[in-house]
């Protein structure tokens, strides 16, 4: 395929990981903070070919494995109660526990859940059922709040009355200041998410080398793309530097893109989220906008309440702050497997356990 | 979930692109573009083109990565 097969070759993946070994000297801890580069580095195997004064920690970049248990509670409940609802959802999100169900087991005891591969699939959604409500449970980063964004102009456009989402998207930036406030754990540098920032644009990181004098590069999702990534920090690093650097500027500027962020606030707003593992992020969230309080389900439904109930013993949100990795859950792979996940981690393709478990388990 | 591919503009009709991905035709949203043209490669996320990949940089950066790292 154009623009990925280039970026798989693995002459030029050995050529990098050369230069890295031969370049690198200091002990350095590097957050990956977007599950797609999770998956990426434990399918090409990254780890375990850098030299061992580089650790790579995988940190909450997987939005279905943030999304808090107190709001799958919330839906889970909501689910049951309206029983002249369709909620619709992205996929990964099915199978994810609540305290004590998943949105795909009430969809087994009869209520009308749908996974949508876009958002825009809700309206049609919407459309075709008239006497019902739809709702989306609306989960991602900014690369996924635009195109709900977008699809909510459609819905204002086509002056839906059925159709309203709960927006549980969050912000990364917030959460990476979160991380490096608490204390809890070293990070001396980002590898930050492609896609996220295509929305955002690289400047968005600039408070990283400007307040914490941590360098940061924004990478793209193949194994040349990481590795390459990983080289640019390395040099800074190693030469005492400490910038905001694009490696996947085939994508990636330093604006981003504006029409997408002039969607996003047409619609939301900043607000405070909760996150699984850490807690309520302030301004780490978005909110529907006054004048799109119509579609806002938090607005038009009194929404249960939800919560805070981890699944017993589940480890999740250590994992999500990277303060371990999943090998040291006493649950992984044995009680919580894919095929019966305990923890987000382990359910969404790009949560870290999953990760582990598909490409690093040792039989 | 982040998940976005890179894909082909071959069709265009109101806001609504036909985007060729490995040789399977996708509709995709533009409206989250500024601009976009038949011809564009553009990285599609959940039904929508969310930015253009810029064809110049990418053989820059493969160019770059040949020089740098091959030899």
């Amino acid at each position: 395929m154009k623009y990925i097969d280039e970026f798989r070759q693995k002459e030029a993946a050995q050529a990098i990981i050369k230069k890295i070994r031969s370049l690198s000297r200091k002990e350095v801890n590097i957050m990956e903070i977007c599950g797609t580069h999770t998956h990426s580095i434990s399918k090409y195997g990254i780890r375990e070919a850098l030299p061992e004064n580089i650790r790579l920690i995988s940190g909450p970049g997987c939005p279905v494995c943030v999304t808090s248990a107190t709001d799958v509670n919330r839906i889970i409940e909501f689910s049951r109660t309206r029983k002249d609802a369709i909620i619709a959802t992205f996929g990964d999100m099915m199978k994810v526990p609540g305290t004590d169900s998943s949105l795909q087991e009430e969809k087994a005891r009869g209520a009308d859940i749908r996974v949508v591969y876009s958002p825009l699939d809700s309206i049609e959604i919407a459309r075709n059922n008239p006497d019902k409500e739809v709702v989306l449970f609306a989960v991602g980063f900014e690369t996924t709040s635009p195109t709900v964004a977008a699809t909510m102009l459609g819905a204002k456009e086509a002056g839906l009355r059925n159709f309203s989402a709960l927006s549980l998207h969050k912000l990364t930036p917030p959460a990476m200041k979160a991380l490096l406030d608490s204390g809890e754990i070293k990070i001396d540098g980002f590898i930050a998410p492609g896609h996220v920032t295509a929305i955002i644009g690289a400047r968005a990181y600039g408070f990283l080398a400007e307040d914490y004098k941590s360098p940061c590069v924004v990478a793209g999702f193949e194994p040349i793309d990481a590795l390459l990534g990983i080289y640019m920090l390395i040099r800074q690093f190693e030469e005492d530097r400490c910038a905001i650097e694009i490696e996947y500027d085939r994508v990636v500027t330093w604006e981003g893109n504006t029409r997408a962020q002039e969607v996003i606030n047409e619609v939301f707003e900043p607000s405070d989220s909760l996150w699984r593992g850490i807690g309520n992020i302030p301004g780490s969230g978005l909110s529907f906008r006054q004048t799109y309080s119509e579609f806002d389900a938090e607005k038009r439904f009194s929404m249960p309440k939800g919560v805070d109930a981890e699944p017993k013993g589940c480890q999740c949100g250590s994992v999500l702050k990277g303060l371990i990795t999943p090998d040291k859950c006493p649950l992984f792979a044995k009680a919580c497997t894919p095929e019966f996940p305990i923890g987000p981690c382990m359910v969404s393709s790009e949560g870290t356990c999953a990760a582990w478990y598909k490409y690093r388990r040792i039989a | 979930m982040c998940l976005g591919i890179p894909g082909l503009i071959v069709g265009i009709k109101g806001d609504t692109a036909t985007v060729d991905v490995a040789g399977t035709k996708k509709d995709a949203s533009l409206r989250l573009m500024e601009k976009a043209a038949i011809g564009d490669y553009v990285i599609i996320h959940a039904g929508f083109a969310i930015e253009k990949v810029d064809t110049k940089r990418a053989e820059e950066t493969l160019r770059l990565i040949r020089e740098t790292f091959e030899r």
